[in-house]
Order: structure tokens, then sequence, then C-alpha cells
């Protein structure tokens, strides 16, 4: 054994959280604050006996919230353990019951007594009407709630979990919470919530009634009436979208890895735009070329002499706008399907005397089969989950995402029948995305091996090449117009009607000037811009550290219960961004956690949402470094905390970067959850962009846009800087290509998510 | 000036098992086994024999299922590896690639306590050590297979470790360079009186360098003891074909006397040492190099007829049909007269053949 001193009686991490929890219990503030915590004035505000901001300690003292007494007694538990060592079972034993007990008790009470009282029947009965009554949970509260999580994980370490390993055992703790709570519980209470009847009480047979309403199932269009289910028309659109995105995706993978064309870096460079651009502009740029007073509608028009029609309202629109929008990310799963295939399984073909075409056909084509698939599921999760578009586009093509915004802020505002909307669409996605994992993830046709595979992709067949540049290049050229339309249209001054150029736009939105104060920004816009920079800002680094964390448990640790783990960290992906929009409203509006209206829930939301990027970025470099860099560390003393900062994390730094630069671009981008969490004080850019297009005025919800377009390519372009002049000599170890290339997973570089839809 | 020193303890393995995760076959099972403090031993075995596994349980980058293991006769079976006082060089040599040599060398010190001063020295006489003196400042990238497997040798020895693992270190390096790194490796090793626990397949290698040899075969193990031992007297035919080439016969223990078996092979009598075998059925194991290949009919031979004659450069290399079945052979004599088809009398060295059990 190493030698190692140690000087405290108490077992340091145990000392540590113990004297977290009780800064928490006596010296913070129990319950949320109305106005900011840093900004310190709680202190002057009757700081510590004012019911307000009293910390839990005071409360109890002063005989209020008496129930909050048990958790301060818990939090002395612990030193008990004075003297002991970690190895002795007493330790580990209590730890995990002082942790246990203290964690459910701590959300017992929490969930139990709400604004009025108990919360749930049962309690009433029990223990008879209660007077009192708590609100949302502030900092003493979160510090003593993480103090006895931890103290349960250390328990848990010192019982032998995962090798005793503090920091894993921490870690693995900590991100189950946090997945739970800001995931699942939302979930849930929206699942609750949907039970729950216009006049509050809980009823089945009003749920299945909704559930199963015409509204959602109709059948109406097939037999001649004028519309289907909201539900049919979203799973008839996305796969529709699935489709052609898959075969688009194709289409350009092909022409990069096969064709011996010359300009596939520049092709490369296209599958960023889904990344920068706010996922409604596409739909307004749609709306420029095809709308009632579009270019292109009018143009024909004049030609012809035909009536202009609002035709691009509804299906067509919206097919257009999302494939458009997402064929890039088929696209970049489609190249690494396409690569992924081993040249020598196509020479063998050719050398088996198969031509090119039946080579393509029957070698090269079956090997991408899994990738395919997965492409198509990846089209038909993103355009369930599309909002921008269907809310500029939809016209009377109704889908379940923009049903779900209009039950709850129209005028009928119901709760329980968005949340039934958000759980059929739930439904849609989890079901895709169940099937991409469970059903794909076996199905893996890996034919790069690791040993050197040397050789040559075959090119196509000089015919079926033709075909491929037909297609990707009208793609690539329609696409290229739909981005000058937004750059130009920004500058047009009344699009449809006037066509001279002008700067008024941006005047209007982005102007600054001086008054006596110094600086002072003008522009309508700048408000929501800067609080999107501000939240974009915090969120980027939590979203990259938790995803990163989590990343790191699934590569290098093993552990009970790791898929039910990765499964749960990367269910959020599949998870519509009006689906948590809803169901945080639901759950953060009142007691114990009560966020709404504040910048924190846009903060959380950004994180949990962008989480598996983070989660992708970091699994995908980290199985590129060799797991033998961690154990040498571990045999040379290092532990694994020490080992994670020292080894992990600085040969990381490019994927440090990308979860970064992808995660605040994302939280600059998203609309679907943020339309129902921001508030007057935290207005974000896209929705604002989204109110100025509902009052028509395109000209500034364009240049805006824009503006958005640019600051973002800048980041992007920034990190490619950063990222490519670091040269850092990672051991390729060849077993990792392998890794790196199999069919189904999804590719490197930058994530094949797009704006949160 | 600061030394590198020896804190060499003894390893002890009491029936230890390892199952990992799911998995109903165990990848060690239930081995005992004990390495003196001081000394080179090797695990030697075909690849998926449980040996790595047994190396990394030392290490402490796995943890035993069941049994109990000892270092310097203290229970260490469920410490971590970060609190065990064992180092290991990697096969792939795992050096960090965002440090310098130095860096590389000077990281385990700086978490063994070893002031600013300590650290610096021990890294230059660790670096020195392995005649690298003048590498500090160099990034791994910038060194040769070589070079980069004597840092690794360099890390792991700078803590004074109380055992030191080695996990296939030579398998990245070319054949010549092998011989050299693997002498060097030997000679530190019996410099500083280390513990070393060595992990291979390559079975020259094993008894180049070992002061003893634990060879491993389906998680158990197969045998124990000193290049010597298991080259001229393998216990069983798996090692006697693991180690070396050897023909095994069929025979037939005829008496025993004083430890001294009479063997009955086709028409040959054998006096060998019995080695706890009692009269009956048993085993021969006999190295190609053991036979003879005479003129047909010489004494004390049996007949049988050349299948093939192949010169290889060193030596000749014979395949012999005979009644007990087909014979392998070598003979340093490469300008005998034979040719194949050819009748010859087969026979066996005096020393040399063994008895094995199946």
């Amino acid at each position: 054994m190493r030698p190692k001193t140690r000087t405290a009686s108490l077992h340091p991490t145990v000392l540590l959280w113990t004297v977290v929890g009780l800064i928490g219990f006596a010296l913070l503030p129990w319950y949320g604050l109305r106005d900011n915590f840093f900004t310190l004035s709680w202190l002057f505000d009757g700081y510590p006996f004012d019911d307000d901001v009293a910390p839990a300690l005071f409360l109890v003292l002063q005989g209020q919230k008496l129930w909050l007494a048990p958790l301060g007694a818990l939090l002395l538990a612990p030193l008990l353990l004075w003297g002991r060592k970690k190895g002795e079972p007493l330790f580990g034993t209590l730890l995990i019951v002082v942790g246990a007990v203290g964690f459910a008790y701590f959300l017992l009470q929490g969930f139990g007594i709400g604004l009025r009282g108990f919360q749930w029947q049962w309690l009433t009965s029990l223990f008879g009407e209660l007077d009192d009554r708590q609100f949302g949970m502030g900092w003493g509260a979160l510090l003593a709630g993480g103090a006895f999580l931890f103290l349960f994980t250390l328990g848990l370490a010192a019982r032998g979990a995962v090798g005793g390993d503090e920091f894993v055992v921490g870690s693995i703790g900590f991100i189950v919470a946090v997945v739970g709570i800001f995931i699942f519980m939302p979930i849930l209470q929206m699942l609750g919530s949907a039970l729950v009847t216009q006049e509050g009480s809980y009823s089945l047979s009003v749920f299945f009634t909704k559930l199963f309403s015409s509204r959602l199932w109709g059948l109406g269009c097939i037999s001649g009436g004028p519309r289907c289910g909201v539900a049919w028309n979203s799973l008839f659109l996305a796969i529709l979208v699935g489709v052609l995105t898959t075969g688009l995706g194709l289409v350009f993978a092909l022409v990069v890895t096969r064709t011996g064309f010359r300009y596939g870096a520049l092709l490369r460079a296209l599958t960023v735009l889904p990344i920068i651009t706010p996922p409604f502009v596409i739909g307004l740029a749609i709306i420029l070329l095809f709308g009632l007073s579009g270019v292109i509608t009018q143009g024909f028009s004049e030609l012809f002499g035909i009536q202009p029609t609002r035709w691009v309202y509804g299906l067509p629109g919206l097919l257009i706008a999302q494939v458009l929008a997402f064929t890039p990310i088929a696209f970049l799963v489609m190249i690494g399907v396409v690569e992924g295939v081993s040249p020598s399984m196509e020479e063998a073909a050719q050398t088996l005397r198969a031509n090119r075409w039946q080579t393509f056909v029957t070698v090269s084509l079956p090997l991408m089969r899994p990738g395919l698939a997965n492409a198509f599921l990846l089209g038909f999760i993103e355009s369930m989950a599309d909002f921008g578009n269907p809310l500029v586009l939809g016209g009377n093509f109704d889908v379940l995402s923009t049903e779900i915004f209009f039950a709850i802020v129209g005028a009928q505002y119901d709760q329980a029948q968005a949340a039934i909307l958000a759980l059929v669409l739930l439904f849609f996605t989890l079901g895709a995305f169940y099937a991409q994992r469970f059903w794909l993830g076996k199905k893996s046709y890996t034919t790069v091996s690791g040993k050197g595979d040397a050789g040559m992709h075959p090119h196509l067949p000089a015919g079926f090449r033709n075909v491929v540049y037909g297609i990707a290049g009208f793609w690539t050229l329609f696409t290229l117009l739909i981005y000058v339309t937004i750059f130009y249209g920004s500058f047009v001054k009344l699009w449809g009607v006037d066509f001279s150029l002008t700067f008024d736009h941006y005047v209007k939105s982005f102007a600054v000037s001086w008054n006596q104060f110094g600086l002072h920004w003008r522009g309508a816009a700048w408000s929501s811009f800067w609080t999107t920079m501000q939240i974009a800002l915090i969120s980027a680094p939590l979203t990259a550290a938790i995803g990163l964390l989590t990343a790191y448990l699934l590569v290098r640790q093993n552990f009970r219960g790791k898929d039910a783990f990765e499964f749960g960290t990367m269910l959020s992906f599949a998870i519509p961004g009006t689906v948590i929009g809803v169901s945080y409203v639901i759950a953060f509006n009142v007691p114990p956690i009560e966020l709404t209206g504040t910048g924190i829930i846009l903060v959380l939301s950004f994180i949990f949402r962008n989480m598996p990027v983070g989660v992708r970025a970091g699994v995908a470099s980290m199985s590129q470094i060799d797991r033998s860099l961690d154990e040498s560390s571990l045999t040379l003393g290092a532990n694994s905390w020490q080992t994670f900062r020292k080894v992990v994390l600085p040969l990381l730094r490019p994927a440090i970067l990308a979860a970064l630069v992808y995660s605040f671009v994302r939280a600059m981008t998203a609309i679907s959850a943020i339309i129902f969490l921001v508030s007057a004080q935290y207005d974000m850019s896209t929705s604002y962009i989204v109110g100025r297009v509902e009052n028509n005025e395109y000209g500034i919800a364009i240049a805006y846009s824009t503006v958005l377009i640019v600051v973002m390519l800048a980041v992007i372009g920034l990190m490619q800087l950063a990222v490519g002049s670091r040269n850092i000599g990672r051991r390729g170890s060849e077993g990792d290509l392998g890794q790196s290339r199999t069919n189904v997973s999804l590719p490197q570089g930058p994530p094949a998510i797009s704006g949160a839809g | 000036m600061a030394e590198i020193k020896s804190n060499a303890a003894s390893v002890e393995f009491k029936n230890v098992t390892k199952i990992y995760g799911k998995s109903k076959v165990p990848a060690v099972n239930d081995i005992s086994l004990f390495i003196e403090a001081g000394k080179l031993v090797t695990l030697l075995g075909p690849s998926g024999c449980g040996k790595t596994t047994t190396l990394r349980m030392i290490a402490g980058l796995e943890l035993a299922t069941a049994g109990q293991i000892l270092i310097g006769g203290a229970d260490v079976t469920r410490l971590p590896a970060t609190d065990r006082d064992v180092s290991m060089v990697f096969q792939s040599y795992a050096l960090f690639p965002h440090m310098t040599v130095r860096e590389n060398v000077e990281y385990g010190l700086k978490f063994s306590g070893f002031d600013k001063k300590d650290t610096v020295d021990k890294a230059k006489a660790g670096l020195e050590l392995v005649g690298l003196a003048g590498f500090g400042d160099r990034l791994p990238s910038e060194l040769s297979g070589g070079q980069q497997q004597r840092v690794a040798v360099a890390r792991a020895l700078v803590l004074e470790p109380q055992v030191l693992l080695f996990d296939e270190p030579l398998s990245n390096l070319d054949a010549k360079l092998r011989r050299h790194v693997r002498e060097e490796i030997r000679e530190i090793q019996q410099k500083l009186g280390l513990t070393v626990v060595y992990v291979t397949h390559d079975q020259e290698e094993a008894l180049a360098v070992s002061d003893r040899i634990i060879v491993m075969n389906n998680a158990v193990i197969a045998q124990d003891g000193t290049p010597r031992d298991l080259y001229d007297a393998p216990s069983n035919a798996f090692v006697a074909d693991f180690i070396g080439e050897a023909n095994i016969f069929d025979c037939e223990v005829s008496d025993v006397k004083k430890d001294v078996a009479m063997v009955e092979i086709g028409a040959i009598s054998l006096k060998l040492p019995a080695r706890g075998h009692r009269p009956g059925k048993a085993k021969l194991a006999v190295r190609p190099s053991r036979i003879d290949i005479r003129k047909a009919g010489a004494a004390r031979t049996v007949p049988g007829t050349l299948e093939k004659v192949t010169y290889v450069g060193s030596h000749l290399e014979f395949i012999v049909d005979t009644e007990f079945g087909t014979v392998f052979a070598v003979s340093p004599d490469v300008d005998a007269p034979f040719e194949p088809g050819q009748a010859v009398g087969v026979g066996f060295a005096e020393r040399g053949p063994v008895l094995i059990t199946g």
C-alpha cells in the first residue's frame, strides 16, 4: 500500500459535504428569493429572522416549518463517524442510511407540502389539516439536498461500489439526480396533468376521450373531408421528410466519396448550415420565394397569367422547408455510413466479376442499410420535433408541435390538452428513438476493421453518377438560393411590394447611439440579443461539463445499470423541445421548484436539451484515447479525479471546445422549448423574431435572423481555427479507427443534431 | 543525487478467481501462486489464458471476484490501483502524449508526496538509468519506439514500487531491438533487485529473462517452475508443446523402482525419472533435438520411413513415419545424406524424453 498521511480524524470528503449541508441548513435562506440571490440584498432584509429569507435552522427555532427539523438532525449524523476509517462497515452503512433517508425525506416534504398545506390527501388524513405552507426551494435547500445526495454516494463508495471510487460514484449519483429532476420528473408531472380535467379533478374517461379524439386521429382527408387528425399529419409529414432527407443525404454522400468530385470540402461545409440557422428561417425564406407575394409565385402568375395562391402554406411548404433544413443532417450521417463500407469488400466483389453497378447494388447498398434506416429515423424525429417551420408555414395543416403550443398559449389554455398532445408526440419520437437504439444498434455491419484496410472506394457507374450530380447540384443551388434570399431580403424595404434597398430593418433593430449615460443600445432587438448571449454563455459551459462527465462515465467506467444510465442520458435527444417546454411549465410553476419567469429555467432547459451533444462529442473523442493512458495514470498513484483532470481533460480539449461551441450555438437557435419559458424580463432572440413574424414584420425578422447567422458563423469559424491549430499528438491506435467508422454510429465532428427544432 | 532504490515485496494469490461481468466462464479460475521478492517471474500462455487478467489483478486494475491477494504480506484484495504500490509498463507504453518525457516520468512522483526537488532529482535519475538523460524536454511522439519503451520503464521505476509489472512490453518493437531491450530490463531488475511480474506469449522471451515461469492455460496454472524445469521436464502435454516443440507419444510404464521408471515405447526400453507415474499407460514427450535419426537397423532404434527432409540453414528437419506415429526431429548435421522415402532407424537420446500426464 502506498503510504498516505491522513491527519483529519473525519474522512475529508464526508466532512466537506456535512459542512456544505449544515451551511445550507443553518446559514443560507432555505426558500427561493424573489430577487437575485447574488445581489446580497437579502442580507439586509431582516436576515436571519424574517420568514422570507430565514435559513431553515432559524425557522425551526422560531417554531415554524417544524418539518424541516429532522433534516438538520440527519446532517449532524455523519459526525458520529469521527475517527472511523473508510473500510469499516459502519462507515458506509451510516452514510448510506443518512443520505438515503435525508434525500427521501427532503423530497417528500418538498412535494408533500405546498402553497396550500399538504399536497396529497393521505397526508391530510394522516396528520390533519396543515395551516402552514411553503414556497419554492432556495439556495439553502439546494445545498442541503446536494449534501444528502453526496453523503449517500460516499456511503456507496465506502461499501465498494464501482471499485470504491468516490469521484465516480458521486458523479453517477449527480447525473442520475439531475436527469431525474430535470427530465423525468417534468415528463411525469406532465403525464399526471394529462389526467386532470379543466375543472381540476382526475378523470380517466376525459383523458381517453381527448386522447382518441378525431381532432387527433380523424381520417377526414381520405374520405374527402377537409382535414385529417393532427397526429396523422405529423406522422405523414415526418415519414415523407425522413425518406426524402435520407435519399438526398445518400446522394450527397455518394458525390463526395464515390465520384472523384473535387470540391467535397465545400459540400461538407454546407452541413454547418442547419447548425447555425434558426429552424424557422428556412420557412421564412420559403415564404419570401413561394408565398402569396413571393418572387417565384409572382413571376409565375405574370408569366402564365395564373392567379397567385397560398399553395405553399401547409404540407408542400412544410415539406420543402424541412427537407432543406434536415438534409445536411442526413448527409452527415450518410458520409460516415458510405465511408464505413470497407473498400476491400467492394474490391472483392469486383474481382468476383461484378461490374460497378452490380457491386453497388449487391454489396455497397446492402451494407449501408442500417445507416440508411438510421438517417431516416433522425429525419423523422427532427421533423416531428420541428416547431418553427410549422409555426410560420403551417397554414391549415396542423401538426402536433404547434397544436401543443396553441393549447397552452391560445385562448383555450388547456394544460391537459397540451399534455395529451405532448404525450402523443413523445410516443412517436420515443418509438423512433427506441427503434434506432435497440433494433438498429444490434445490426451493425461494421466492415472497416482495425487492420490496415487499404484500397479505394470504386467510383459510381457513369450514368448513375450523372443522375447523382444532377440531384445534388439542383439541391445545392436551391439551398444557396434560400440563403441569398434571406440575406437580400433583409435589405429590402417591403418584400413583394417595394423592392428598394434599405438599411431600415437593421437600424430599427440594432441602432446604437450615445447619450449622457454613454453607449445606448437603441435598437429594438438589443435587449433580447444580449439576453440570448448571456443565457447561451452561461449554459454552454454547464452543458459541456455535464455532457463530458457523462461521456467519461459511459466510456471509461463500468457499473451496474450502465445501459439504463446511457438510455436515460441520451433520452432528451428524442424529447421534442415543445414537450420539454410544456413539461417545464407544468412542473416548475409551483413549489418545490419554482422557476418559471426566471433566467434559470432557460439555462436549465438548454442544459438538458443539449446534453446529448456534449455526451456525443465526449464519447467520440474519448473512445479515441487509449484506455491504457487512464490505467497507467492510476497505477502511477493518481486517483480517478486526478486522472480525469490531468490526463483525460487535456486530451479532450478539442472535444470540450466543440461541445462548448455547439451548445452555445444551439442555445442561440432554439425556439421550441423556450417559447414556453420566455418572460418579459428574459426574452430570447428566436422568440422575439417569431413575434415579429406573427406581426407580419418580416423585414425585421429577416434582418435579425441574418445577424444571428453571421454571429454564429463567426463563432464556428473561430472554433475551427482554434481546433485546427491545436495539434495534440493523439495516440490513434489502429483499433480505434474501427470504432470511429462503424456503420450505425453517428458521425464525428459536428454532431448530427440540428437546431432545437 | 537521488538514487532509484528497490522496495521489492512478494506477491501472493490465494485461490483467486475473476469473472467478468455477467460471463459464466471465469477469466481466472481459482489460482494460487507465490512470487518471492526480488525475482522476475513471467506469466506465459496463449492469448485468452488469463495471464493479463492476473497481471491486472496485481495492479488493482481489476478486482478479484473471489480469493485473496497479498503484496508484501499485506492484504490488498479490495484496494484500487491508485492505492497499491505497484507500477506497470503497458504494452502500448501509454505515455501521456500531451506531456514531455520529463513530465511523464514526474507524473507519479507528484502524487506520491515527494517535494519539488526530490521529484526532479528522481526523474533525472530514472531517465539516466534507462539511458535517456538528455531527452527530458521531448514529447513522446518525438521518440523512437525503443526510447518510448524506456521512458515507460523509467516512469514506473522512479516510484520504487513494491512490484513492477510488464504487460507484453516488447510486442511493439522489432525483432532485433527486442533481444536488446529484454536484456536491459533483466539487467535493471537484477541491479536493483526488483520484484517483476512479466506477461508475454513469446516462450523464447520468457525463457530468456525469467527466474521463474508460470505457464497458464484455460484460466488455470498449467505449470510453475524455472525455465529449465519447464523446458526439460514439462509436466503435461500442453506445457511440453507450448514451450518449444515436442513429440508426444503413447507409451507403457512397465516398472517403477526408486523413482526410476522402465518405459517401453515400440521396441525400445528407456530408463527415465518416474515423476510420480505408476506402471501402466503413460505419455512421453520428446524434444525434436532429442531424437536421433540413424541408419536403418541401428541398435536401440525402431524402423521408420523418411517422409520429408527440409533444409532450413542452421539444421535439417525430418518428418518420419514410424509404428508409433509421425515423428518430428531435427539434426544440426546439415551435411548428412538423407533422402525422402529412405528407410531409417529412430532412436531417443539418453536424457531428454520425459514422462508427462495427458
